[in-house]
Parts: structure tokens; sequence; C-alpha cells
């Protein structure tokens, strides 16, 4: 047994092809793209290597960039504002026992099932505004004064396309939550009941805390997801109109591919990686310090 | 095993009372309910309508006459199924090899013995947190000098390799609880570790199999990052880039655009009809970033 279970040609064939597509196409290329950024390259001629000059453009000279920045942080603190507490009260609705529970859940998860470019162009169809659903709506309750083209307008289409991508992934964490409060043992809600506490006092003072770690989890993946957006921005504007809507996901692809400047599109994905990987410390950081057991 | 959703939505309401003490919780369900469920309503109503119909003012309502022919019209003259396809073996094969190699890494790791199996699991998993973009030029720049741009490959051994470390997390997870007295009796028996593993382990953690196929699928069929970099030929377009190509051509006909995003959903749509429990199981199991 321990002889079949030891052998090293077993396990190499067991082991090496998924490690080196692995190691291949993930692990290596992250290096490769940290490498890159310390050159300036169009991808076909002399690479020529400036050091870190390329970091100090992306931060100081690039305004587009910091424009970038700064719209993930809006989505950022938009989908933590409105998705996070939408999808934590669904959830103890939900987790609570209500008559069609799972029906519910079952109907709010659809949206996750699409693909955010599907989703993107229906938005478009929704915020197109001659004979889109939105202005079409505010035109017939009397509204027409604020109808404008929603993804076209400047000061919009952040907010515009913002909003199916809360719509879309309420879903997705109103169900990660709900497991988690569903988890909670029965006896402690039925003890705080015979103490009691009211259905909305048990949801917050008796399950939420339980809950702390799959929020926890939720808040990194929302955050995550929202710094590294690209799909439903790439569909719905393009970053456009003049940048009003830009994540650095999408600064990155042009960069890359429409302005050919390869080292220094290889920054802005260092910088995406490297954002990601602070936020992810400072949120486990964050919520080790409000850990709560019973 | 998992129940439709007809078959669920019958059981969960049969016995339906109606209770005044939850009037304002249900009806904030409800609302929230139909927020997230009527723009489908919406798409799938225009895609049967004509412009006509909707620039006369009908952009809410049930259409006048059902257009059932904007699906036809679409399929006949768009590359739409030539994209489904592109779509069907980019994914198939996708979810094929990620089972294949992150079941047998994943055994290897979990129960074989030597001395890396922990370091070689930490490496594996730390992918989970790499981003896509991470990746994006240094294999877009490789692909292109093995001449690979604009093929099947370009797509489908990345989305293997980004799809290997939660696969492996999740295969490790199902194998620590197989019963070691399995593989000790196959041993006995004299079978090969590949025959123990392949007739004897595998066919033991089908549930990991079917969790691990279903959010495969999930992030193969709606990727775009890659598929926009690496992907130019109409030849090799999945779904989501070849709706932004349809989008441009049907920008102005409301029918024809409803209809295709409606059938490039559809194979999602159905999954989730016939596996709703199962693929809610999966984006439990796949969240595991954190």
């Amino acid at each position: 047994m321990d002889k079949v279970l030891g052998d090293k040609k077993a396990i190499s064939v067991f082991v090496l092809p998924a490690f080196l597509v692995y190691a291949a196409i993930v692990i290596i290329p992250l290096f490769i793209s940290a490498y890159y950024s310390t050159f300036e390259w169009d991808g076909i001629g002399e690479k020529i290597a400036i050091g870190l000059e390329n970091y100090r453009i992306l931060f100081f000279e690039d305004r587009h960039f910091i424009k970038s920045i700064g719209n993930s942080l809006t989505l950022t603190i938009l989908t933590l504002l409105i998705q996070l507490p939408l999808a934590i009260i669904l959830a103890l609705i939900l987790a609570n026992g209500i008559k069609g529970e799972g029906f519910y859940r079952t109907v709010l998860f659809i949206p996750v099932m699409l693909s955010a470019v599907v989703i993107g162009h229906l938005f478009r169809r929704i915020y197109e505004p001659n004979f889109g659903l939105i202005n079409v709506f505010l035109n017939s309750i009397g509204l027409g004064k604020l109808a404008k083209p929603w993804l076209g307008n400047m000061n919009t289409a952040l907010y515009a396309a913002t909003a199916p991508i809360i719509w879309q992934w309420i879903g997705y964490h109103m169900l990660l939550l709900y497991a988690a409060a569903k988890s909670v043992p029965q006896e402690l809600r039925e003890a705080a009941k015979l103490d009691g506490a009211n259905g909305i006092q048990r949801a917050f003072k008796i399950v939420l805390p339980l809950m702390t770690p799959v929020i926890k989890i939720c808040v990194i993946m929302l955050i995550i997801g929202s710094l590294r957006e690209f799909d439903m921005i790439f569909t719905m504007t393009g970053g456009g109109p003049a940048h009003a809507s830009e994540m650095p996901s999408t600064l990155m692809i042009s960069t890359l591919f429409s302005r050919y400047q390869y080292g220094y599109g290889s920054s802005m994905a260092v910088f995406i990686v490297i954002e990601c990987l602070l936020l992810t410390l400072i949120i486990q950081k964050v919520f080790k310090t409000s850990d709560v057991t019973y | 095993m998992s129940d439709t959703l007809a078959v669920k939505m019958r059981r969960e309401f049969s016995n339906f009372k109606f209770n005044p003490g939850n009037m304002a919780i249900l009806l904030f369900l409800s609302l929230f309910t139909f927020i997230q469920i009527y723009p489908l309503i919406y798409l799938f109503l225009f895609s049967l309508k004509s412009n006509n119909e909707i620039f006369l003012g009908n952009v809410m309502g049930l259409p006048e006459t059902w257009l059932w022919k904007n699906y036809s019209r679409v399929l006949a003259n768009s590359d739409l199924p030539l994209y489904l396809l592109n779509s069907i073996i980019v994914t198939s094969a996708t979810i094929l090899l990620v089972i294949l190699l992150g079941s047998s890494a994943a055994y290897a790791i979990q129960r074989m013995r030597w001395k890396l199996s922990k370091a070689t699991l930490v490496i594996f998993l730390l992918g989970i947190m790499v981003p896509y973009h991470a990746a994006l030029l240094p294999l877009f720049v490789i692909l292109r000098n093995l001449k690979i741009l604009d093929s099947y490959a370009a797509l489908i051994i990345p989305y293997v390799a980004f799809g290997l470390p939660a696969a492996i997390f999740i295969f490790t997870g199902f194998f620590k609880s197989v019963p070691y007295e399995l593989e000790e009796s196959a041993c006995l028996d004299g079978c090969s570790i590949y025959k123990t593993f392949y007739y004897i382990i595998l066919p033991m953690v089908k549930p990991a199999i079917a969790t691990i196929a279903i959010f495969t699928y999930r992030s193969a069929w709606n990727e775009l990052m890659f598929a926009v970099s690496f992907i130019s030929k109409k030849a090799f377009k999945t779904i989501p880039i070849g709706l932004m190509s349809l989008n441009g051509r049907f920008v102005t006909d409301w029918g024809a655009i409803g209809a295709a995003l409606f059938m490039a959903s559809l194979p999602s749509l159905l999954i989730y009809l016939f596996l709703s429990q199962r693929v809610q199981d999966s984006v439990r199991a796949g969240a595991v970033k954190g």
C-alpha cells in the first residue's frame, strides 16, 4: 500500500501535467508582466529599459489612469453600500424561513447565470435614449425632462454602468450569505425567541454576528471584483464617454491593444494585482480584530 | 438529486398561507424579485417585437404579434450559430481538461505520499488570487510567437490553467472524505494506481465533478477579456465577443439583437432550470477567495 501511494512515477503522471500548464500560464506570466513593466516597448521593436519610469508616469502624470482608479473606487463603494446590505437583508429574510423561500432564492440568483456581456447589451437597450425602457417610462409618468442618454452623458455614464453590475451580483452574495445564515444553529434562535427577542432582533443580534466570516469573504470578493471590473464596462461604454466610466482594466486593454504601449500597459496590470492583494490583506486584518464566536 | 424549478415552485407554494404580519417583508421580497427578473422579461418581450412596434410606443407591453421569426432570422442571417458552436467547443474542452488534470493532481496531492505535496497545494491555491489581467500580455506574446492566436487552443489552454486552482481546491476537499479502505482493497486485488484512481476513486466524487463542471462552465462560457484579446478572426469567436459584432450589425434592429441575446443565454438558463440546486452548490463551493 505505502509503496503504491508513494510511487514517484505515478505521482509525476498525476501532478505534472496540471502543474506545468498552471505554472506556464498563471505563475510565470505574472513575473513576465512585472518584467515587461520596466520597459518602453511597442511589442515589435526593441525593448528600452526604463526602470520604474512607467510607474512614475502612472501615478504622477496619467490623468486618465488616476481617474480610472477613482472610478473603480466609486464602484467599490457603491457595491459595498448598496449591493452588500441588500444581499444581507435578503439572506436574513429568506433564512428566517419564509414561505416560498426556495423560490425566491432561486429566482433572485438567475441574473448571476447570465454573462455580463449579455446583461451589458441588455442594459444598453434599457438606457437607449429614444426607445429604451427608462426614458420611455420617465416620459410616461410625466418626468420626461429627466430623460437623458444615460450612458452617453459624462455625468451619468459611470453610475448608469454601475447599476447593472450591482443588479447582477446581488443574488450571488445573497446565496452565500443565505447559506451562512442557515447554518446558525436553530437552538440559538429558539433561545433568543424564548428570551423575548423579535424577528428583527434575532436577525441582527444573533444571526448577523455569526455570519461575519462569510461577510468577510463577500466584502473581499466585492472589492476585488470592483477593482478588476472589466466585462460590463467594456460592453456598455468601453470606458467612455471621454473616460467618464474608465476602469483600470479597460484602460489597460486600450493601452495594450490600441496604443501598443506594452511596457506601460504591463505596469497597469501589475498595479491591479498588487492593489487587489493589498486590499485583501487589509480586509483580513480588519475582520480579524472583529471576529465573533459564541 | 436536485429538483427542477417547476417542481420546487409547486412544493413551496402548495401550503402558502396568508400572513398579514409578514406583509411588509413579502412586499419587499416581491418588489426585489420583480426588479431582478423584469429586465429579462423585457428582453424576451422585445426579442419578439418589430422595430415599428417599439418605435410606435409599445416598449413595455406584450408583442402585438409574437415575431418568432426574429429568432430564425438571426440564426439564418448571422454568425450566431458559429459563435454558439465555438463556445460549445471551447467550454466543453475546458471542462473536460480541468476535470481530468485537476482531479488527478488533487488525488496525488491529497492521497499519495510525497514530500512536496503540501507545498504544491499551496502553490496551486495561490492561483485563485491571480487575476486574468496579470497574465494577459505575456500570454498574448507567447501565443503570438507560437502563432496560435486565433485558435481554439488560444482560449482553451488559458481557461484550463486558470480553472485548475479552484478545481483542485474542491477536489482535495472531496478526496479527503473517501475512505482509505477502498484503495487498500483495490491494491490487494492487484489493481494499478491508475486504474484504482480512474475506476474506484473518481466515481466516488461525482458530486465534485458536477460542481466543478458547472463552475468551469460559467467562467468559460462568459469569459470576455482573453477572448477579446486573443481572437480576432470570426471563425473562432465565442459568444461574448460574437455578441459585440452582432450588436454592431443589428444596432438598429431591436428584435434581432433581443433574439440573439436570449439565444446566447439559453444554455445557461436551461442548465439553471434543470440543475438549480447543483448550480447554487457549485457557487458556494467556488467562493473560496480570502
